[in-house]
């Protein structure tokens, strides 16, 4: 049982960020669909609802989302639809329900780096940064493995239209489940970006298996090599959804599915 | 605290604990068409519209809904027997415990997409479990429902 | 027949789906106090010392019950009939817990915050035990799940304590050895079924109080009301006539409901305060604090020719019953008795094996009660035997299986009171089923495989299985009917409907006996103060008992409005005919309407209360049949198993509600889908509950299912009202077996182990590569 002492729901993000600095025992609030779950006893809890980062904003060259923008408002973007072939909205759509996806938050995922995520996989691929309040605009890829240096408020993260091409696949028992394993694939003039995630740990880049296919014809034993590669390199585990084994094998498939989809839109555009 | 919500329509006050849920505070306040069922956020028997979207008040924080529209089934009572008029005429109407829920759940759907596909209905409905009718009779009122109301929009 | 065999709606059906306030929950007095139970984490362990000092002086506190202040006596929270077949192993509290989840301490207080820090505050010192975790080794472990020697079992069931065995079983036909012997081939093989949770959606909750004649009022969500007042009464040492239970809508039972649970703690804080008091179970209880599936090993042998005819069946068997024995011995030999009955043709059969415990969450009822387990295990042997004989497994079932008009002796073993006369199975429709089974799936263009893709294949299976309707001699039902005075009924059942439409076909039997419509019976249900006796929501019962004696209750009633009406047209009853709606007098044409009639004899004339009751215990077995077919695509680089088709043909005699017998096959495959593919209750090594949310434990969702395409035989069964059998719990047994065997015929991989995890299909088609070759 969590138990919260006060509460306040903060207008602006200068106001949280100040309260966050200002009171030792607070926690801030996202979504906070798995508050329920936890027996955390917090004395001030900072809920973000309010202080409106709940957006998504097409610029010229990026996405910005708003920390606060849930899976559900990602799911239904139209202008997010059309990019990276809908990833965003694929790494999503498998999550639970859409009750559920109307309350998880961009933000609350992305900064607690859940090992279990979908969308933490796909925004990897992409050129993506995350926008702290405080210590400014950092490359997602360096926040997952860092965190945050200091207390700060990710205020949004920020997707750079790169026109990559890109897949995103997962395996999972039951379509209401966490993913036993996921994988994204981004690619563009021959760059390829892969990530790996739920292996249960946090979502990591396959960066041995990029720099093999980068520029590569993606014939039949190209394809078996990076699949050998990228079970090699990547560090899968246990948990009761499945084995280390089974996860390394199924990476193989889940790469291997990724590169022929976008191969399959790479073939179509060049037509 | 205090929240002031706008519930089923009409502007109230509910006197609440920061660690209060949602679910629990409409129930106590007389709202009890609202199911408790997984506590986790996982089995949309819960399901109302805050804001006109969807969310499970199982895992929302009550204090969360302070200026917000909230719609329980209590607020839809005849959009709820025309949808229910379907069910019931498939016999998947069975223990009800989870209809509430379905049913805020389909006028989501219906409000995000006006003419869905079965697919679409099965991905907006996935987060409501069903333990009783095996899901199958409940596909077939919906689609028949929805069929109607195209039919009626001519 | 006109109100029988006929769809009409669920009568309490939009007052649910409107969301109207009629669950316990619901109606639970405001002011109640709140219980809370505090459990054990921990698998098996002795509480050393248990401080509730601080915890008590929590402001807003109102008692805290621990083992040292609470009535020690054993008792079963089975709901079964006395003298029950459970033993007597539990206590309200207890020095030992048992299991994860088992209870320490009750608290109440004057809400849910204050019980929860109350909790929390009480200090439990515990001596943790080695538990007993691996239920194939439990009788000769040397730990003891239960070390106090005070319980016992009521019945002679083989319970033996000191080695944790509750039950054994040993059921057998004809000369075993011999027939093996001369079998051509002999099979045997070892098959698992998994804990499997129930998982209704209103979890289990109850509140108390007392009423104006300080009985202890009893409202619950339960399957057996008046079970939970005989159970309660014992437990708590309270007479039996202080109590009254009563159930209002639930919102699913399973078998989760069979067993009493959430009762004892309010009732105990209302007995000691004289408040009202509430317990509404959180999810994590559920998996917790309650049962699941019991779940079982196989060791099978079957012998037969070499062209197909079976001779022979063994089936060794072991269940694991958890920390309590709840419906251990009843599930444990129905996975053979009601398994064994199918292959009526053999030389020989056996069924043997025990229950052991285990400090796992108790076993318990769940749809299918042990049959389930059973029927994977022979049925899953049989299409391995056809698959070994080069046969399809449809013709070596058209072979072997019982047909109508059919038997077999050991009918008359397992039907209690049943004489040495053969029972034939005159209504059994199951070679109607398969013949009808395999037109709607196709199976002679798809069997066995058929290649989709490079990486997809599909195969299709089939299974049959049988369930009871009632039990026999055991489990007894009985209705009243009121004539009120506007000509309208009122049926007082002591039936438990848990949202099947029980309530609704009840009412339906009861207006066809009368003549009347369905509409002009009102339904009062399962309370134990007004309605009659009623063994309860449970094997398969309802409908086929009950539903029998709603009969003898509308013939008793028309008999008594014929008597009535003689007297008021002052003329023998052989000259009055009564026809539902009108009373006349055959000689002269006189007529009244049975309106004005039930006017008169309340108001002006006779001042009678017409009021009749019938009573019904089934006499004869009268099983359902079905036979089930599975159509899967298997993921050759994946494992993972999507079910393409499901097509269910069911023999429950006359669908007294068509609609709704059709809903409980096709909720009962869907609950058959999980238990073959995806749900399974896990334990770590040091046997920690991993799955205890629906985030760790997976019912199937709509998107995992695909297509259910249920059919209902013709079929008629004569005991049964207006030819009825039972359906609820016949539906989920084909699933498992079916399903699996599909997954052998797409891609080579045989699944002895439920649940058919995409892991574990994986592994196998890792050890038998040639399906790749296969394209």
């Amino acid at each position: 049982m969590i138990s919260i002492k006060e509460y306040i729901a903060p207008k602006s993000i200068e106001e949280a960020y100040n309260l966050l600095v200002s009171n030792k025992g607070c926690t801030l609030i996202g979504g906070g669909a798995f508050l329920r779950m936890g027996a955390k006893s917090i004395s001030l809890a900072i809920d973000l609802s309010k202080a409106g980062l709940s957006y998504v904003e097409e610029k010229e060259e990026t996405f910005e989302i708003g920390a606060m923008t849930t899976f559900g408002d990602i799911e239904r973007h139209k202008g997010l639809n059309k990019v990276f072939n809908n990833l965003l909205a694929r790494s999503v759509g498998d999550i639970v329900g859409v009750q559920l996806r109307n309350l998880v938050t961009v933000g609350g995922t992305v900064y607690s780096r859940y090992g279990f995520s979908d969308p933490i996989t796909a925004l990897l691929v992409l050129e993506t940064d995350v926008k702290l309040y405080k210590q400014g605009i950092i490359p997602l890829r360096d926040f997952l493995i860092k965190g945050s240096k200091e207390r700060d408020i990710l205020e949004a993260i920020i997707i750079k239209k790169t026109g990559r091409i890109a897949s995103f696949q997962s395996m999972r028992n039951s379509k209401g489940d966490y993913a036993i394993l996921n994988l994204a694939l981004s690619m563009k003039d021959g760059s390829y970006s892969i990530a790996v995630g739920a292996r249960p740990n946090r979502g990591i880049l396959a960066t041995k298996t990029m720099d093999f296919l980068k520029g590569k014809e993606l014939s039949k034993e190209v394809l078996t090599e990076a699949t050998d590669i990228i079970a090699e390199e990547i560090i899968f585990g246990s948990n009761t959804r499945g084995s280390e084994a089974y996860r390394r094998q199924i990476c193989k498939v889940l790469l291997k599915r990724a590169l022929e989809e976008v191969k399959g839109y790479d073939n179509k555009s060049e037509d | 605290m205090t929240i002031k919500v706008k519930i089923n329509g009409v502007t109230k006050s509910f006197e609440i604990q920061p660690d209060d849920f949602l679910i629990d505070v409409l129930r106590s306040n007389g709202y009890l068409a609202v199911k408790q069922g997984c506590d986790t956020g996982t089995c949309g028997v819960c399901t109302i519209h805050l804001d006109g979207k969807a969310v499970l008040s199982c895992v929302v924080l009550a204090a969360k809904a302070d200026g917000c529209e909230i719609t329980t089934i209590e607020g839809v009572q005849s959009e709820a027997e025309r949808i229910g008029n379907y069910l019931i005429s498939e016999g998947v109407d069975q223990c009800g415990y989870c209809s509430s829920g379905t049913i805020m759940s389909i006028l989501y759907l219906e409000r995000c997409i006006k003419e869905p596909t079965d697919e679409e209905i099965l991905h907006y409905l996935n987060g409501n479990l069903c333990r009783c009718t095996g899901y199958s009779g409940q596909l077939r009122a919906i689609k028949r429902y929805m069929e109607a109301k195209k039919n009626e929009r001519g | 027949m006109k109100e029988v065999k006929s769809s009409i709606n669920k009568k309490d059906g939009m007052a649910l789906i409107k969301g109207r306030p009629v669950y316990t929950d619901d109606l639970a007095p405001k002011d109640a106090l709140i219980v809370k139970v505090l459990r054990s984490p921990h698998a098996f362990a002795r509480i050393k010392k248990i401080n509730t000092s601080i915890a008590e002086k929590v402001p807003g506190v109102e008692c805290i019950f621990t083992h040292e202040n609470i009535i020690r006596k054993p008792f079963t929270r089975a709901g079964q009939c006395y003298p029950e077949l459970s033993p007597y192993d539990k206590f309200l509290l207890d020095e030992y817990v048992r299991h994860v989840g088992d209870d320490v301490a009750i608290v109440a207080a004057v809400n849910e915050k204050t019980a929860n820090k109350a909790m929390r505050l009480i200090k439990v010192e515990y001596e943790i035990l080695e538990p007993v975790l691996d239920y194939e080794k439990a009788e000769e472990c040397g730990i003891l799940v239960h070390p106090e020697k005070d319980i016992f079992s009521k019945l002679d069931v083989g319970f033996d304590r000191e080695r944790n065995t509750v039950c054994k079983v040993d059921l057998s036909l004809g000369n075993l050895e011999k027939a093996l012997e001369e079998s051509d081939i002999v099979l045997r093989r070892t098959f698992k079924t998994q804990a499997q949770a129930q998982g209704m959606m209103e979890t289990q909750r109850t509140y108390t109080y007392l009423d104006e004649y300080d009985r202890l009022v009893v409202v619950t969500s339960t399957q057996i009301p008046f079970h939970v007042r005989r159970i309660l009464a014992n437990a708590l040492d309270f007479p039996t006539n202080k109590i009254r239970v009563i159930k209002p809508r639930i919102g699913g039972g399973f078998g989760s409901k069979q067993t009493a649970h959430s009762e004892f703690y309010p009732a105990l804080v209302t007995l000691k305060t004289g408040k009202p008091a509430k317990i509404v179970y959180s999810r994590k209880e559920v998996f917790r604090g309650t049962t699941s599936r019991h779940q079982m090993r196989f060791h099978i042998t079957v012998g037969a020719t070499k062209d197909g005819r079976i001779k022979a069946i063994e089936i060794d068997g072991i269940s694991d019953t958890g920390a309590y024995g709840e419906h251990a011995q009843t599930t444990f030999s129905a996975a053979g008795k009601k398994v064994l009955t199918l292959y009526n043709k053999v030389e020989a059969c056996k069924f043997s094996g025990k229950a052991v415990y285990t400090n796992h969450v108790p076993g318990g009822a769940l749809r299918g009660f042990g049959v389930t387990q059973g029927t994977f295990a022979l049925e899953s042997t049989i299409n391995e035997l056809a698959k070994e004989l080069n046969m399809d497994p449809v013709e070596i079932r058209e072979m072997n299986m019982i047909k109508k008009g059919e038997t077999t002796p050991l009918y008359n073993m397992i039907t209690k009171g049943a004489g040495p006369e053969p029972i034939p199975m005159d209504s059994c429709m199951l070679e109607y089923c398969v013949k009808r089974g395999k037109e709607l799936i196709n199976w002679d263009s798809k069997y066995p495989s058929e290649r989709i893709s490079s990486t997809k294949v599909r195969g299709v299976g089939m299974a049959i299985a049988q369930q009871g309707s009632g039990l026999p001699n055991i489990d007894m039902a009985s209705a009243t009917l009121k004539l009120n005075d506007d000509g309208f009924f009122t049926l007082l059942t002591g039936a438990t409907d848990i949202g099947t439409g029980s309530d609704t076909i009840l009412a339906q039997i009861a207006a066809e006996t009368l003549g009347v419509e369905t509409e002009t019976i009102n339904v009062y249900a399962s309370d134990t103060d007004v309605t009659p006796f009623d063994s309860g929501a449970y094997a398969s019962s309802t409908t086929y008992t009950t539903g029998n004696a709603v009969i003898k209750a509308a013939e008793n009633m028309k008999a008594e409005i014929i008597q009535l009406s003689a007297e008021y047209f002052k003329t023998q009853e052989e000259n009055i005919q009564f026809d539902g709606k009108n009373i006349t007098r055959i000689d002269n044409g006189e007529s009244i309407s049975l309106k004005d009639f039930s006017q008169k004899i309340t108001y002006n004339i006779l001042h009678q209360q017409l009021i009749t009751t019938g009573s019904f215990v089934p006499k004869k077995a009268a099983p359902p049949y079905m036979a089930g077919f599975a159509e899967v695509e298997v993921d050759l680089e994946t494992g993972k198993v999507n079910l393409i088709d499901f097509i269910g043909v069911v023999d429950c005699g006359t669908p007294i509600n068509p609609m709704l017998a059709k809903i409980q096959a096709e909720g009962g495959i869907v609950q058959g889908i999980g238990m073959a593919l995806f749900e399974e209750v896990k334990y770590s090594e040091a046997g920690r509950l991993m799955t205890d949310t629906f985030m760790e434990y997976k019912l199937p969702t709509r998107r995992d299912i695909g297509n259910i395409h249920v059919e209902l035989a013709e079929g008629y069964d004569e005991t049964g009202p207006y030819g009825a059998k039972s359906i609820g719990e016949v539906v989920i047994n084909t699933v498992s077996p079916a399903i699996t065997d599909a997954i052998y015929n797409a891609c080579g991989v045989r699944i002895r182990e439920l649940p058919a995890t995409p892991e574990k299909v994986f592994l196998n088609l890792q050890k038998n590569p040639s399906i790749n070759d296969k394209e």
